[in-house]
Order: structure tokens, then sequence, then C-alpha cells
């Protein structure tokens, strides 16, 4: 990520249509592309969750889509300043690009607390993958519907006509990576953090007992160890 | 810094608004995951304090009754 956005403040020529401003494309378009693929992995997770009735699954739909939702926050508030510097506006509604992203995170805004108003450890699990393997399968939908539509002012960015220059493409696909390599990275890490958790609860549970453990509610799958 | 500020384009606190947006989500993200390392170091502390109590019980002494029928 480090050498990528090197790349973007160094290497990359300056826009000559956006001028300095243009750089804010190599942190939020990545960001949106890593978001929307992360949500569709969650939807492949909940997949797996469905077929094999394996908890880790469902923990691993939930981290995707809980870090995807974090990406999708930066997306929204990165796009909301370039729009401001670039249209003069921070928001334009007529915009679909715009809109669809805001639909699908707040779409999937509602998945936390759909699985926190469920009780029922199992039904919960059950009813969390239904609704990722929907919204998975909406993004894709959702994208091919919007590049169908007519355009008013964002650019297409993966168009096959709009080709960006060598060196700006170079430092796109770094700055991709890297944020892939993040998503990877803090995915790992929060999967590592909930299976600690379970570990530490099922020790506790054979050490102190059920009543070491305070029974409470909680919107995060329950790894059964 | 004056130097700096003048070479920088105009426009380049948008730029560097959207850049430090990220950085602060991530280091805000980061904060919350310490945060809660933080309560599962105290749980092993714990679970650690409760296996020290369980190795320095002494055996528990048969009870009466079951002395009796054995002799």
């Amino acid at each position: 990520m480090i050498t990528g956005y090197a790349l973007a403040a160094f290497y990359a020529p300056m826009d000559a249509d956006q001028g300095f401003i243009q750089k804010i494309f190599y942190l939020h378009v990545p960001m949106a592309i890593v978001a929307l693929c992360g949500f569709v992995f969650g939807g492949i997770c909940a997949v797996m969750h469905l077929r094999t009735d394996d908890s880790k699954w469902d923990l691993r739909a939930y981290v995707a889509i809980h870090i995807s939702i974090i990406l999708g926050v930066g997306v929204l508030l990165t796009g909301a300043i370039w729009a401001k510097a670039s249209w003069g506006h921070w928001w334009v509604w007529d915009e679909p690009t715009l809109v669809s992203f805001l639909i699908i995170f707040l779409l999937y805004a509602t998945y936390t607390p759909l699985r926190f108003s469920i009780e029922d450890r199992e039904k919960q699990a059950r009813y969390a993958s239904v609704f990722a393997i929907t919204a998975g399968a909406f993004v894709p939908l959702n994208f091919i519907a919007v590049r169908s539509a007519t355009s008013l002012v964002h650019p297409r960015t993966l168009s096959s006509t709009g080709n960006l220059p060598g060196d700006m493409a170079l430092t796109f696909l770094v700055c991709t990576i890297g944020m892939i390599m993040l998503y990877v990275l803090l995915w790992q890490y929060e999967m590592a953090h909930k299976n600690t958790v379970a570990q530490l609860r099922s020790l506790k549970r054979k050490l102190a007992g059920d009543d070491g453990l305070r029974a409470r509610r909680s919107a995060a799958p329950e790894l059964q160890v | 810094m004056i130097l700096a500020s003048s070479a920088l384009p105009d426009n380049a606190g948008y730029v560097a608004a959207a850049y430090l947006v990220f950085l602060a989500l991530l280091l805000i993200y980061v904060g919350i995951m310490a945060f809660k390392l933080g309560r599962v170091e105290r749980d092993v502390v714990e679970l650690n304090q409760l296996a020290d109590e369980e190795r320095a019980e002494p055996a528990r002494p048969a009870p009466a009754g079951e002395e009796a029928t054995r002799v």
C-alpha cells in the first residue's frame, strides 16, 4: 500500500482534466472495488455455511461483511470529498453510481442489526446467511445495471474504452493490490480475534462451568469449539 | 513549511482530507480491536488464576459414611 501511494504521489502524472484532485482516485476506487468484492466474498462464505452448516463459514461471512462496511464508510466519505472538490457538491442524487453504492451500503448496514435482533443462535446464523447471499447476488447485478445506465458526471473506471495511461494504470494496479492485501490482513486479524474469544469461552466453560459465562446477546456468530 | 505550502496546488486540502479520513478509519478500527484485545488479555489472566486455584486446592476428604462402610 505504501508503495502504491508513493507511486500516486511521486510517479503518477497529474491528470490533465482534474489536476491534483485526481490523486483521490488511487484511494477511492480501489477501496470501492475491494469493499464490493468483500460483500460478494461474504455471500460466498454464506453459501458455504448453508451447505456445510459449519459455524466457521458464518463467522467468515460476518467478518468479511464487517470489514467491507468499514471500507464502505471510507468510500462514501472520500467520494464526498472528491465530489465537493471537482463538482462543487458533497453529493449528487442524480448520479446512479453514487446512489447505487449508497443503496448497497445501507442494505449491508442492516446486516448487523438483523443478526442482533435474532436471539436463537442457529436461526441467527441461517437468516444472516440467506441475507448475505441475497445481498451478495445484488452487488454484481447492481453493478451491471448501473453501467448500463447513462452516467451524468461520474466517470466509468473499469471501462474498455476509457483506458488509463500506463503510469496511472500501474499506480492504480499497485494501489488496488495494496488495498486487497489490507483487506485480507484485517480479515485475518479479526478472524484470529474471534477464534481466540471462542477458545477462551470454551476454556472458561471447562474451568468454571456454565456459571462462569454471562449469557449475552450478540450479533457476532458463536463458534462451537 | 511555507515552501511546501506554496508548492502544493490550491485544492491539495481535499486530497489530504480524503487520505486522512482513510487513515482515521484505520486507526479507529485498530483502536477498537486493541481495546477488545485488552479484554481477551483480562480473560486469560482470569483463567490462569482459576487454573492456579484448581491446582492449589487440596484433595477432597472422603465423606464419613463412606469411610465406615469401607471398614
